[in-house]
């Protein structure tokens, strides 16, 4: 950009477009303080009231809370098993000697997996949790969701394990380690903020799933976006709840990106196909 | 190496592997299995009939699956198309500004990492008939309020809208990583030669950016395979099967018809289809990738 002229055009551009990406959250954030009057009469000035967030959380049927405490538990132990199971993995894939076949076959299979509708997976899980009596049970959502984010788990921690020095490494072999040792020692403390960049990512695509946790679990195992869902199934709608369920639900994403931006734009261009 | 650690590293590979047998290859077999028989839940258990290949035969004449295939191809192919115009422009402005790109790289973020049904609730919020915005805004200009998801001539694109809107930054994140990664020796060079913003841009920018570009569009051609929630909230794959995709005909017919079978050939199917997208794709970023090279 040389001109002033071009830069101002240019700022413009970039300031329409994130205007209409945050127009429609801003209008959202206006229906959750309205009343269902107000919504309807289309009213642009109005009195914001906590009606919606009351309904929403203390009302006789209420089981918001009880989603939200579902969504948490299921996110972070997924989040917790994915760490370790993709940590120790790629690892030894990367980082050790081992037959080059299996670590092409189990890249090729994990990539072609989080490629493929998990519509096409669900069904099976949902048979397979009946056939041991995991339905309608936080277990069932646990495993699914570790198997449909590992994938994305794996991709970004390699990455990262890809950029931390070999010299590190072999100086702790010389030192007499064993792969357990420098896996638990060296590599694990140099891969901090890798590891903070997939725990983000991968717990949010958890809190986000609505697919597969409105298929493995019921009432009282439901998450946030499966019971933000049913506000919209009634014979009325319930506008006002599902915009103040909505605007409850943006809250994780909005404070780990806040705090973690450079993070997760690093997972997120790592974790695509490279 | 001791055999000590030829014990860790095959235990620190049993996890991985025991969760991709288990919950991805075992599931792959078994709807397989399962399209060859009719499967009916009773009594509280699964009760198979062996009909050989009448799901397969049946398949085409399902009023949705046919349908929701060339709908998703239709979706994937307009959606990615402006996911990339959109995406590259966007790209090419963060990438030249100075101050306040952590401001805009974080709101064009927010759209991925939000929950896909909320994004659904709010574009069925705005796209209702009586109290949307969209209908409210037409009203000052005297345009009669459309039915944005109703009218089987306008769902379609009312989704595609959507889906441009929820993913176009994705791909302003992959474009801008390969933007920030180019060559600054070529822009000094051209500069000295006097080369003006929009040649650069043609003649150095968009030459470079080429693997990139395609890479990303492959990539989010697939991975628009997978839309459900947004159809799930906005649609239901209506009116008729004018916004029916290939992910809400399975879920349909699998856990609301409970035909177990049939859902299974729906998958078996889906699963062909994007498999031999995948190798195409596979090949083109392997050939991308040795060309860029």
């Amino acid at each position: 950009m040389r001109t002033s002229t071009e830069k101002l055009i240019n700022y413009f551009m970039l300031s329409f477009f994130a205007i209409l990406v945050l127009a429609p959250f801003l209008w959202i954030a206006t229906i959750a303080f309205k009343t269902q009057i107000d919504i309807m009469m289309m009213k642009i000035i109005f009195k914001p009231t906590l009606f919606n967030f009351d309904k929403l959380f203390f009302s006789k049927e209420a089981t918001f809370f009880r989603d939200i405490f579902n969504s948490l538990f299921v996110g972070i132990i997924s989040t917790l098993i994915i760490l370790v199971i993709c940590s120790m993995a790629s690892f030894t894939m990367i980082r050790t000697k081992i037959s080059n076949w299996i670590t092409a076959v189990l890249f090729l299979w994990v990539i072609v997996f989080h490629m493929l509708p998990p519509i096409t997976f669900v069904g099976s899980w949902f048979q397979m949790a009946n056939s041991v009596g995991l339905f309608n049970s936080r277990i069932a959502l646990i495993l699914a969701h570790v198997t449909v984010n590992l994938p994305l788990g794996l991709l970004i921690i390699s990455s990262f394990m890809r950029d931390v020095p070999t010299e590190i490494q072999e100086a702790a072999y010389i030192d007499g380690c064993s792969n357990r040792q420098v896996y638990l020692k060296v590599m694990l403390p140099l891969l901090g903020p890798g590891l903070f960049a997939t725990a983000v990512i991968v717990f949010l695509f958890s809190w986000n799933d609505f697919m597969v946790a409105m298929n493995l679990t019921a009432k009282a195992t439901q998450t946030v976006p499966v019971s933000i869902a049913t506000f919209s199934q009634q014979y009325e709608v319930r506008y006002g709840e599902m915009a103040a369920g909505s605007l409850v639900s943006l809250v994780p994403a909005l404070i780990l990106t806040f705090f973690a931006q450079k993070y997760i734009v690093k997972g997120l261009t790592a974790g695509a196909v490279k | 190496m001791n055999t000590k650690d030829k014990s860790w590293k095959i235990l620190s590979l049993i996890p991985i592997i025991a969760v991709l047998v288990i919950l991805t290859l075992i599931p792959l077999v078994n709807i397989f299995y399962n399209s060859f028989f009719d499967i009916r839940w009773d009594d509280g258990k699964y009760n198979y009939t062996y009909i050989g290949l009448e799901n397969y035969i049946e398949l085409p004449n399902n009023k949705f699956y046919l349908p929701g295939l060339i709908n998703t191809i239709k979706l994937s192919i307009f959606a990615v198309f402006f996911q990339m115009l959109f995406g590259f422009l966007i790209a090419l402005g963060i990438s030249k500004i100075k101050r306040g790109k952590g401001l805009f790289i974080s709101l064009f973020l927010l759209p991925i990492l939000l929950p896909p049904i909320v994004i659904g609730s709010i574009w069925r919020l705005m796209y209702g008939f009586d109290f949307g915005i969209f209908n409210y805004l037409l009203s000052f200009f005297g345009v009669f309020p459309l039915d944005w998801l109703g009218s089987s001539s306008l769902a379609f694109t009312s989704i595609v809208i959507v889906d441009i809107w929820h993913w176009t930054p994705f791909v302003v994140l992959l474009l801008l990583a390969g933007l920030e990664s180019l060559p600054t020796d070529v822009y000094e060079a051209a500069r000295v030669d006097g080369t003006s913003g929009w040649n650069e841009i043609i003649y150095i920018t968009i030459p470079l950016m080429i693997p990139t570009i395609i890479v990303t569009m492959v990539f989010r051609f697939i991975l628009s395979f997978k839309v459900f929630d947004e159809i799930y909230l906005l649609t239901q794959g209506g009116p008729g099967t004018s916004t029916e995709v290939i992910s809400f005909s399975i879920y349909e017919t699998f856990f609301e018809s409970d035909n177990m079978g049939l859902g299974s050939v729906m998958s078996v199917v889906s699963l062909f289809v994007v498999s031999l997208l995948i190798i195409i794709v596979l090949n083109v970023i392997r050939r991308v990738n040795k060309y860029a090279n």
